[in-house]
């Protein structure tokens, strides 16, 4: 049996919050006492706070291993609760990350789904290839890690729904620039869904192959349960075949 | 020298003896299809119950690589829609030559002949009765499974109920399972499927706690293979209806032992989670591979051989 496919991330293991990075008002990157070598950019693990509950997060750093978090439900508000010392539980990595291909790489993150970019920016970075990174929020007050990838001199470009930041209108927008600009080898996305259609069929006009990371409902994290299945709709519209499980086929699909 | 994985199972023509075990993917029809596509013989969906059931909450699974453990609580859209999504897996399976298997569980005696009404509209392949789910006792008390007499009764009730061919779900934690699956064959099950999961916990010492919500699960995969054989094992030696049998399945040897022990067809469930569909036509090859080997032609020279009274 292949080797990937026989651990599937183990019972879950104590890690300690060494050090809490405020990203913005609903966000924070936790950096764990701990780290998981192993892991690649666009795996997540999945984290337990007993008595609160267990959610996937994507994977920030993984040495030390770094989870950035927004407080969306009760178990994301408990981890951004957390101060220095506490506990908090993780199996994995689990998934299929982001592979790199080529030299030049487009990176694009939608709010919160930002959160696994600084990880592949630095893998590109290791790698000696050129990155650049496109995010997009609602407001400026949305956006995270903005600072943290200027500090890491990575080429940037925003956009903000309402222009609070960055250029006025969609990420998507500065991506079809950027890939006349940039021309680059591959695309690599995360974030809400519509966002990863819409680059999906951009993508396709331009015939560059994108690596899009899907969110979803997910449950058992490791293929068994079937909450995660992307609607047979989408896959199709993207190429991938039906049943396709974000746990254990994605989170990152594919396309072109 | 040829060895063929063809298999006729209750009258149905299979091209292969492995099935999807219940409880694992068997959500959707997309997902029912792509399992059939990479493999599986036949396909069985997730328990469907009276009402719709959201389930425990997280976390509800860990694997490692002993097995799996679950405690996902049956979660199912309820037995009336469950039809539709079993009725248009039937449509597609049917055009890859691949019977559907349709799953369910009931709080109550009654209410399994009301659910198997139900769910027989879809007219699947043969309906499997669990009886056995080891992770809603705190709802629903001790499982039917538990003793000759409660499973009989269940038999009985949804064998006068419908008329498509019936497998019975089985526990191993049990005394004498033999006994168990007698029973409900003299009460008119066509088929046996054992074994559901194993009753088990992980409690994690920096927590001081159980790891799963729900506190107890059910353990499956490698871990469970040794007591699937002998459950198996136990129950061909009291019945001669065909078996179903589940539980540890990796890898082609361990389907072949499971037929050794008498099963006529292999569940695959945990395996399924962990490599993903594509393990369905690993264990077919693997399978294949040992019976030229050996020189068995069929499987019908490999079936029981483990048993006393072959030897």
């Amino acid at each position: 049996m292949n080797e990937k496919h026989r651990f599937q991330g183990g019972v879950m293991r104590p890690f300690r919050v060494a050090n809490i990075l405020h990203e913005n008002e609903s966000t924070h990157t936790l950096l764990l006492s701990g780290r998981l070598p192993k892991a690649k950019a666009g795996q997540f693990v999945m984290a337990w706070l007993p008595e609160v509950g267990e959610k996937p997060f994507s994977i920030h750093a993984k040495i030390p291993l770094a989870l950035t978090i927004c407080d969306v439900g009760p178990v994301s508000h408990a981890m951004v609760s957390l101060q220095v010392q506490d506990r908090v539980w993780i199996r994995g990595p689990l998934g299929n990350g982001f592979e790199l291909k080529g030299s030049k790489h487009l990176l694009v993150g939608g709010g919160y789904g930002a959160a696994p970019l600084s990880f592949l920016a630095q893998e590109v970075f290791r790698q000696g290839g050129q990155a650049l990174v496109c995010l997009g929020a609602k407001t400026k007050a949305d956006l995270i890690l903005v600072e943290r990838l200027k500090r890491q001199g990575r080429e940037l470009r925003v956009a903000t729904e309402d222009g609070s930041e960055g250029r006025q209108g969609l990420v998507t927008e500065l991506v079809g620039e950027a890939i006349d600009a940039f021309q680059p080898d591959c695309l690599y996305a995360c974030g809400p869904t519509g966002m990863l259609l819409a680059l999906a069929d951009l993508c396709k006009q331009r015939s560059l192959p994108a690596q899009l990371s899907f969110e979803a409902l997910m449950r058992c994290g490791v293929g068994l349960c079937g909450s995660c299945e992307l609607p047979e709709d989408l896959c199709l519209q993207l190429g991938l075949p039906g049943g396709w499980l974000v746990c254990h086929d994605g989170p990152v699909a594919m396309i072109g | 020298m040829e060895a063929s994985l063809a298999v006729d199972f209750l009258g149905i023509q299979m091209k292969n003896p492995l099935v999807l075990a219940s409880g694992i993917l068997g959500t959707s029809a997309s997902i029912m299809e792509r399992c059939a596509r990479e493999g599986a013989g036949a396909v069985t969906s997730k328990s469907a119950s009276p009402e719709p059931r959201a389930g425990h909450a997280n976390p509800v699974t860990l694997a490692w690589n002993g097995g799996v453990i679950n405690a996902i609580g049956l979660t199912n859209p309820g037995c009336r829609e469950e039809v539709l999504l079993l009725r248009e897996t039937h449509e597609r399976l049917k055009a890859l030559g691949v019977p559907l298997f349709a799953s369910l569980f009931a709080p109550t005696i009654e209410a399994f002949g009301e659910v198997v009404r139900i769910i027989a509209e879809a007219e699947p392949d043969l309906i499997e009765i669990n009886i056995s789910c080891p992770n809603v006792g705190s709802e629903f008390g001790t499982p039917f499974s538990a003793t000759a007499k409660s499973a009989a009764e269940v038999t009985a009730v949804v064998r006068k109920a419908v008329s498509l061919p019936i497998s019975i779900k089985l526990a191993p934690n049990v005394p004498e399972i033999g006994r168990i699956a007698r029973a409900v064959v003299e009460a008119g099950a066509d088929a046996i499927t054992a074994i559901n999961t194993v009753p088990a916990m992980l409690i994690d010492a920096y927590a001081g706690k159980p790891v799963l919500k729900n506190a107890t699960g059910g353990l499956s995969g490698a871990a469970i293979k040794p007591v699937a054989l002998k459950a198996v094992w136990e129950i061909a030696q009291m019945v001669s209806v065909p078996i179903i049998g589940t539980g540890g399945i990796r890898c082609g040897l361990d389907a072949a032992e499971m037929i050794m022990a008498g099963a006529t067809l292999v569940g695959v469930g945990s395996a399924v989670a962990l490599e993903g569909p594509a393990v369905f036509s690993r264990i077919n090859t693997e399978l294949e591979a040992f019976m030229l080997q050996e020189a068995y032609p069929d499987l019908a020279s490999m079936r029981g051989k483990a048993l006393p009274q072959n030897e």
